[in-house]
């Protein structure tokens, strides 16, 4: 990525304006005209609200924190962390309706957490102890997916059926549905997600395809994906996009819940480019020093998401020591539950690898489980 | 005084002394890339993270820098993409060798690589080559998540006109890197990534051996049983064979290099002469490669065959989560299982 001399974008090869962003980084609220729309989605949030944001994102991270600390120590196979991204996450998925259904990619821990799937579950995948980890009809959040890009149009399938099923524009908050599906900078690329915003397109689907522009695919930089900006990845496909300042909570709550009413009511899909930045490693396999500058982390670690919400409810007077002491308690708690609960998960039995291949048995796989358990059990007598 | 000849035999002898290097499996392919880049400036090198990282296991660590961002290309998220554009390279005079981060990745250029790539010389009377070579880190048994453990060779064997290949140790992986990109067909290059960090001498200097893409490597010679295997399995079956050895059973190890197509002539040779054959792969044995060699081997050597040729391989079951994957993988003690009902039959 090419930054200027403070490790921000470069002005002359980046232009990222336009940006829908509510609060600045030193967490004082815009006034732009321009997003005065948006301001009025967030002018019924109460200082409970921004404060169940920040608990949100607080948790989020001590999640990456301590799920990375559990890889470190060989209990995760492996852990991709969301540092740096929980406004993105945690505001977009605050604007969701319960009845909404989420698509993830691999790096959605905030959204996960707001929906309610459990941590310790959250987990399993990276344990490499199960491929998914939660029954995705509990929170209407589906499985994570690690081939790039194929949830997209799982996403637009889905949103599809939920226009079939009457579920859009009836008018009912309670029935009105919309679908999401959040991807990196690194996804557009794929020839899945052009397809997928064909397909939600022709079909005016109630489809948010919610990119998170974390600036980083692995190694690459965003200007290896696309030479133009990601939010007008939409427009050539009929679909309209928006840029959001990804570290801006309110920001990504507003425009959610704008693109969200624009599903449920039956206006179709829409394109979100939340503008933010991967502040940790691709992977705990990854190692960033490779391929990118001290300085250009160090500019994202001045814009950390958690600091503006911070900085805004302190300057509004709504920052309460003793809250603040709760979250933190709250925060530890959760790591010490994921320091016990994961290290407890077992193993499944071996024969579990034969599970669930078909719905219905067949003699096929039934063989191959009976000969695998007794040859184990052969093995354990010590037969040979 | 010796001879002008001697001479330079003696020369020779010194190289390639100095040639010789002890390398791990990954720095071998390096090493292979970076002798076809500089003998051929027609040759690239094109991938996701391939560039400033070297890709994920690092093994085209350095080309960017010696090559260039031209030579050596980060490419979009995208493997269809990379392929697709890899074969309008082919057609317009370059070689690319494309890189797939892993194996479950390979699947979105499925279509490019089986009804285009495989096809294009065959359609065109062979008036157009597409010489691209694909290489795809395979195999399990490095403890990850999902799609980044399996083994689809099989599904590109099925192809005709696609060399699939698969070398299984740091010289055949220089010799073969560098054959496949020499090579007028396509090639599909799978490289075991579980044995990326193993250790060999790799004889930098030697030319690969004439035809190595289409022959087999007898690994191990024996008389009472024929191992077939290929990539990361041979290291599994020259166990076995030690400890067969051990046991005072002589077990031939035979090293296919190219499931597709396949080198049958050594195979049969092979089982002629042992009467006995357990093919060994890591991909499910259910459609696989070794039932090909399977029946092979049945039409061909019916008569010397003292047991039905045993397969040992992975199950028809979707590649398990990685706490499990040490019992779906080919053990040492799973092939010693087959030998032994293939000896009691
Ligand atoms: C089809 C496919 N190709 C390659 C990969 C390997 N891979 C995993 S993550 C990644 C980069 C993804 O970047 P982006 O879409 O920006 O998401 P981010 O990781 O930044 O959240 C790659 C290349 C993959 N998982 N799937
Ligand atoms: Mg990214």
């Amino acid at each position: 990525m090419k930054t200027d001399a403070t490790g921000g974008p470069d002005a002359a090869t980046q232009d990222v304006t336009p940006l829908v962003q509510l609060v600045a980084p030193d967490g004082s609220r815009t006034a732009d005209p321009e997003h005065a729309a948006y301001r009025e989605r967030v002018a019924h949030l109460a200082p409970a609200d921004l404060r169940a944001m920040y608990r949100d994102m607080v948790l989020t991270r001590r999640f990456d924190d301590e799920s990375t600390a559990l890889q470190r120590q060989g209990e995760l196979a492996l852990f991709a962390q969301g540092r740096g991204q929980e406004a993105a996450q945690v505001g977009s998925a605050h604007a969701l309706a319960p009845q909404d259904h989420v698509f993830p990619s691999y790096r959605e821990h905030g959204v996960l957490h707001v929906r309610g799937v459990d941590p310790v579950d959250r987990l399993r995948l990276f344990r490499g102890e199960d491929h998914g980890g939660w029954d995705p009809a509990e929170h209407n959040v589906q499985l994570y997916t690690l081939v790039i890009g194929s949830h997209a149009l799982h996403a637009a399938g889905y949103a599809m059926g939920v226009q079939r099923d009457g579920l859009v524009g009836t008018g009912d908050a309670a029935r009105d549905t919309a679908v999401v599906t959040y991807f990196g900078d690194g996804a557009t690329a794929q020839g899945d997600v052009s397809e997928a915003l064909v397909f939600a397109a022709v079909n005016n689907a109630p489809l948010v395809l919610f990119c998170q522009n974390n600036q980083w695919a692995i190694s690459e930089p965003t200007s290896r994906q696309a030479r133009g900006p990601l939010y007008r990845r939409g427009e050539g496909f009929g679909v309209p996009g928006v840029r959001v300042d990804g570290n801006d909570v309110l920001a990504c709550y507003a425009v959610m819940a704008d693109a969200l009413e624009r599903a449920r009511s039956g206006g179709g899909p829409t394109f979100v480019e939340a503008y933010t930045y991967r502040m940790g490693a691709h992977t705990t396999s990854d190692d960033p020093t490779r391929y990118r500058e001290r300085a250009e982390e160090d500019y994202w670690r001045r814009r950390d998401p958690i600091d503006r919400l911070a900085a805004l409810l302190r300057s509004e007077g709504e920052w309460d020591e003793e809250w603040a002491a709760d979250v933190e308690a709250e925060a530890e708690a959760l790591g010490e539950r994921l320091r016990t609960e994961v290290r407890a998960l077992g193993a499944p039995p071996t024969t579990a690898m034969f599970d669930h291949v078909y719905a219905t048995p067949h003699a096929t796989v039934d063989e191959e489980r009976a000969w695998l358990a007794e040859y184990e059990s052969d093995l354990t007598e010590g037969a040979r | 005084m010796s001879t002008a000849t001697e001479q330079t035999t003696e020369q020779t002898t010194a190289q390639s002394e100095r040639t010789t290097r002890t390398l791990t499996f990954a720095k071998a392919i390096t090493e292979g890339l970076r002798a076809s880049l500089e003998s051929d400036d027609h040759v690239m090198v094109m991938g996701e993270d391939v560039g400033r990282l070297g890709g994920v296991f690092r093994v085209t660590d350095g080309l960017q820098k010696d090559f260039g961002e031209a030579r050596v290309v980060d490419t979009p998220l995208a493997e269809s993409g990379i392929v697709g554009s890899a074969i309008g390279l082919a057609l317009r005079g370059y070689r690319p060798v494309c890189e797939i981060q892993f194996d479950g990745f390979v699947f979105p250029a499925f279509d490019q690589i089986t009804t285009q790539l495989a096809k294009m010389h065959y359609r065109s009377r062979g008036r157009l080559q597409v010489p691209v070579v694909i290489r795809i880190p395979y195999g399990g048994g490095i403890g990850a998540v999902e799609h980044h453990s399996e083994s689809p060779e099989a599904l590109f064997a099925h192809t005709a006109g696609l060399r699939v290949v698969t070398p299984s140790t740091p010289q055949d992986a220089y010799d073969m890197i560098r054959a496949a990109v020499a090579s007028p067909d396509p090639v599909v290059f799978f490289e075991p990534k579980g044995r990326y960090w193993s250790k060999g001498e790799v004889d930098l200097a030697a030319a690969p051996a004439e035809g190595i893409l289409d022959r087999a490597r007898v690994a191990r010679a024996g008389t009472d049983v024929t191992l077939v295997a290929y990539g990361p399995t041979v290291a599994t079956a020259l166990k076995a064979a030690d400890e067969l050895a051990a046991e005072g059973t002589s077990a031939e190890v035979v090293d296919l290099r190219a499931v597709s197509p396949i080198d049958f002539p050594t195979v049969v040779d092979s089982v002629r002469r042992t009467g006995r054959c357990v093919v060994v792969h890591e991909a499910p044995v259910f459609h696989g490669v070794g039932g090909e060699v399977a029946a092979r081997v049945t039409e061909e050597a019916f008569y010397s065959l003292q047991a039905p040729v045993l397969r040992v391989g992975g199950f028809h079951a979707p590649y398990p989560v990685a706490k499990l994957e040490h019992d779906y993988l080919p053990s040492v003690e799973r092939v010693l299982d087959a030998v032994d009902r293939s000896l009691a039959y």
